[in-house]
């Protein structure tokens, strides 16, 4: 098939089906739900009732039903095949967390309920607590962000009050140039400066220029390690040494600690604080987007300043410090960065993630997701362009420079992985090598799947120095779409339906 | 161990194609002092039977909302989410799925974060929204930070009326950045003059709608006088369903909507994951956090969507990003959609009606018992009541009683003492008129 092939009547080609908005499929006066007629009071609205027309479509349930369930035809997923997205760990996301997460006694509990009937849910949330802190050897752990950048806030701001606190303010934060953009970002949102630290020619952070830039105005280091080029910092004691000889905290972002689970505890790394992505790492699913939760853990010296709401336990059970002046003396909590006690839901499911691998299983997984980003490394060295020698970690950095000359570019080369079923890698990131492909298989592949994987990029890459570019330029084929027009999405932005910008098509 | 494929022989095989003897090994550039696979004071492994029989005795020590009648509010409102919601999230197409970065794999997710999109801006009468936030209380704060970029002022003016973990989420965001928050005490009797508050300084106004203490009013004036004196008027919304029956923000001239979405389709989960929600006008678009979703062509000219205008987030503008957020609440935002395209305009306002309708009645009703005054005159689904004895131990003896019934304010306002009798209580579709005639009796039973 291929995508101008022959013409249908109503638009569909068998499974593939063209499916309109429900803005244009909707009709006045129809709805899925049944609702009984409210009885009858005099309002108390205040003379504010709706006046402004509301443009909500009007559908059945199934409708509904056959309108989503075409439109997730069009998504790749974990659940459909490799996914191999670097720094993003799409990991198989087992369905007993699911079922779990959905007990009424998980999810039909209100974030308010006196505490004395939610004991269970708090228990829960410790019992979490205390994994994290024995798997990364750390003291504490602030529960409440809802993501990773969020937890980098939450770092962040805790790094800040404990030298706020000390009455000698720090204003600047060092990044190594491989940094994800939330680290900068966060640090911006915290009132610091950003300087960035190079990388030395093993693409570890270069431990000289770290040195250099240190002084008595840093406030923190932020490193992901393993770093996003797929490497151990090898060097780590001595940044953490030289980071604390400066008076100034060792951020890690813990994106990438699925190498890491049951082998390395960043405690033992000289590391004050680390986020932990659940989403990433202990399998709550991505969601096309999120939700997500990233707890982070703090040392001793930043356990002080964490956030609330936390949970305590005391004579009477467990309870929730909900605001700063409930907290025990000799706290001084940051403030808040959430709406009520955090990502239960994710809590509930990384927590059976943790309890069906166990200590055992959680180090076979880290050792499995380091040896299948190898084995790809292995088999792919010859065939493609490796900007630093291994071992890897989890993921494996490959650059574009084996395709110079083909006419051939990173985002062609993934969207000919479109056609051949699998998803892109993470391209273009990080931007300290040209051109990126960052694979993270994970420990979820088989030896067989990621067979096919190695033997499709091979051929790819043949195929791309044969100087035969035009598949990939026309790539991909076999999509729900071929390659998109960003260009104009974001010069003539259309960012939501209005009858107005399609005359005539609207039902 | 079920999840992981690999047979013995597959790692041996593997091994040998890397060249090494071991995994360990590959953990060479780890530092020698370094301790690896330490001991962990963890249990080992477990059948999918095990985890559940201990998490389900877990979820047994709670007591489920759904199970007792339940009154609770206060920024998380009890729903009746239908069944196909909840079905169609958990196909694993949706679920196990990233954030669409390859857009022509990713049209499924990316054509329903459009539909959401024209949902919530349509929902409050305003011209565009993002594709979510993390919650209600990080969009309001973040909405609070766009206002400044916008104006480029420094002063940023909460009502009192702002769900105090909003208004505590919002002074925590602006700790470290050169602005004023200048947080207005809690008025549960609508006195509030928050114009006065306005000066040439002032980036914004935060006002929630309805407020905290379940009031809703007209905020038209408070629109003109902000921009009257060149700032914008944000407005905070934690319960969704009530735009099924009052005017939108839009229609009073809000600049920006920030608001929790998890009333539609989501449960209430303990707090989270929640919804945030995020609407304002075109012409501020490019100073608005958060992902977003454009419409256009493939080169076969065929409509397609792409998240766009990307110039603005972390991952192209690093440190001069309008916000760090990456990781939203895609899968929230789907189940907000579905169930908004079940209910469609006239379900909404059948469901407010509803709400509002239940709401009265047990106002009614708790206001026939002796001592108990409802004090919000002008409400949608919750309000605020005054008890003639502490609310606390009254909500802990009613939950002993078998009734969740409502949220002192004391809990969320430890520093105001005066609020140690206020209760907010609220009623939705899911309160039947005998959950209402138990929690009525049972409360004057425990105030007696
Ligand atoms: C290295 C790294 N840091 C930080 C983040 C941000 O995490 P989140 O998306 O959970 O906010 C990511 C996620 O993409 C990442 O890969």
């Amino acid at each position: 098939m291929t995508a101008t092939g022959p013409g249908t009547t109503s638009g569909h080609r068998g499974l593939l089906f063209e499916e309109p908005l429900i803005f244009e499929s909707g009709t006045e006066g129809r709805s899925g739900v049944d609702l009984p007629d409210p009885p009858a009071v005099a309002d108390r609205l205040g003379g504010l009732r709706r006046r402004t027309a509301l443009g909500w479509p009007g559908l059945s349930e199934p409708q509904v039903i056959r309108h989503f369930t075409r439109l997730s035809q069009k998504n790749y997923a974990i659940d459909a095949g490799l996914y191999p997205l670097g720094s993003c760990t799409m990991k198989h996301n087992p369905r007993l967390n699911e079922k779990l997460a959905r007990l009424p006694g998980f999810a039909d509990i209100h974030p308010l309920q006196p505490v004395s009937t939610v004991q269970g849910a708090l228990a829960l949330i410790d019992t979490l607590a205390r994994w994290l802190k024995a798997l990364t050897n750390m003291p504490a752990v602030a529960m409440s962000p809802a993501a990773g950048a969020h937890g980098e806030l939450c770092g962040l701001m805790a790094i800040r009050a404990a030298q706020d606190a000390r009455a000698a303010p720090r204003r600047k934060v060092l990044v190594p140039d491989s940094a994800h953009g939330t680290n900068p970002a966060t640090a911006a949102m915290c009132g610091y400066t950003v300087e960035a630290v190079p990388l030395n020619a093993r693409g570890r952070v270069d431990l000289a220029a770290l040195r250099r830039a240190l002084d008595g105005d840093t406030a923190a280091f932020m490193l992901t390690n393993p770093n996003t080029c797929g490497l151990f910092e090898d060097e780590i004691l001595e940044q953490a040494a030289a980071i604390h000889d400066a008076g100034a905290f060792f951020y890690c972002d813990g994106a990438n600690f699925n190498a890491l689970v049951g082998r390395v505890r960043p405690g033992d790394l000289g590391i004050d604080c680390m986020h932990i992505n659940l989403h990433k790492t202990f399998s709550t699913p991505h969601g096309g987007g999120g939700p997500g939760s990233g707890p982070v853990t703090l040392s001793a010296a930043l356990a002080p300043f964490a956030p609330v709401p936390y949970v305590v336990h005391d004579a009477n059970g467990f309870r929730l410090v909900e605001t700063a002046g409930d907290a025990a003396a000799g706290l001084a909590p940051l403030g808040r960065l959430k709406g009520f006690h955090g990502q239960m839901g994710m809590f509930v499911r990384a927590l059976a993630f943790m309890m069906s691998h166990g200590a055992d299983g959680l180090l076979q997984a880290s050792s499995d997701a380091v040896l299948n980003a190898n084995y790809v490394l292995a088999r792919l060295a010859d065939r493609m362009s490796l900007p630093y020698d291994g071992p890897c970690m989890h993921e494996v950095l490959f650059d574009d420079a084996f395709l110079k000359d083909t006419g051939v570019t990173t985002l062609d080369f993934a969207k000919a992985m479109i056609d051949e079923g699998f998803h892109p890698m993470t391209m273009y990131f990080p931007l300290v090598v040209h051109g990126a492909f960052l694979i993270e298989p994970t420990e979820s592949e088989s030896k067989e799947g990621l067979d096919v994987f190695v033997a499709t990029m091979r051929s790819l890459a043949e195929r791309a120095r044969s100087g035969d570019a035009a598949p990939f330029l026309a790539a991909p084929q076999f999509a729900p779409r071929r390659r998109l027009d960003e260009t104009r999405a974001a010069r003539q932005p259309v960012l939501r339906w209005r009858r107005s910008n399609h005359p005539g098509e609207a039902a | 161990m079920r999840y992981l494929p690999h047979t013995p022989a597959d790692r041996r095989a593997m091994l040998a194609a890397i060249g090494v003897p071991s995994v360990d090994s590959l953990y060479r550039d780890v530092p020698a002092s370094v301790p690896q696979k330490p001991r962990f004071d963890l249990p080992d492994h477990q059948s999918e039977l095990a985890v559940e029989r201990a998490l389900t005795a877990l979820a047994e020590k709670n007591v489920a909302a759904g199970a007792v009648p339940s009154f609770l509010g206060a920024g998380a409102y009890r729903h009746h989410v239908p069944a196909a919601v909840d079905h169609l999230i958990q196909r694993g197409e949706f679920l196990t799925s990233y954030t669409p970065y390859q857009p022509e794999v990713s049209q499924g997710t990316l054509q329903y974060l459009y539909e959401f999109q024209t949902l919530v801006a349509d929902l409050f009468g305003m011209e565009i929204a993002n594709a979510s936030m993390y919650d209600g209380a990080t969009a309001t704060a973040e909405a609070a930070l766009m206002a400044r970029r916008v104006t480029r002022r420094n002063r940023i003016v909460l009502s009192g009326g702002l769900h105090p973990q909003y208004r505590d989420v919002t002074t925590t965001s602006f700790k470290h950045l050169e602005a004023s928050v200048v947080a207005l005490p809690p008025d549960p009797s609508g006195g509030e003059r928050a114009v006065d508050a306005i000066d040439g300084e002032t980036a914004c106004v935060v006002v929630q709608y309805p407020d905290m203490f379940g009031r809703i009013a007209d905020l038209t004036a408070l629109a003109s006088a902000c921009h009257a004196k060149g700032a914008l008027l944000v407005v905070a919304v934690s319960e969704v369903v009530a735009l099924g029956l009052i005017e939108p923000p839009g229609a009073m001239g809000a600049d920006i909507v920030a608001a929790e979405g998890r009333s539609l389709g989501n449960a209430l989960n303990f707090g989270g994951p929640y919804l945030g929600l995020f609407a304002t006008r075109e012409r501020f678009v490019r100073q608005m956090p958060g992902r977003v979703v454009g419409e256009t062509v493939d080169v076969d000219g065929r409509r397609g969507w792409v998240l766009t205008l990307s110039t603005r987030e972390q991952h192209i503008r690093r440190e001069k990003a309008t916000s760090n957020i990456c990781t939203n609440s895609g899968l929230c935002a789907l189940a907000f959609t579905i169930h908004a395209a079940l209910l469609g305009a006239d379900g909404l306002a059948r469901l407010a009606a509803l709400n509002h309708a239940h709401a009265v009645r047990l106002a009614e009703r708790l206001a026939r018992i002796a001592g108990v005054r409802v004090v919000t005159e002008a409400f949608f689904n919750e309000f605020t009541v005054v008890l003639p004895k502490p609310a606390v131990p009254v909500v802990e003896a009613l939950a002993a009683r078998g009734v969740l019934g409502g949220v002192p304010l004391a809990r969320l306002y430890p520093e105001v003492p005066s609020f140690a009798d206020r209760l907010l209580v609220a009623a939705t579709e899911t309160n039947t008129e005998a959950d209402m005639d138990r929690f009525a009796a049972l409360l004057a039973e425990v105030l007696q």
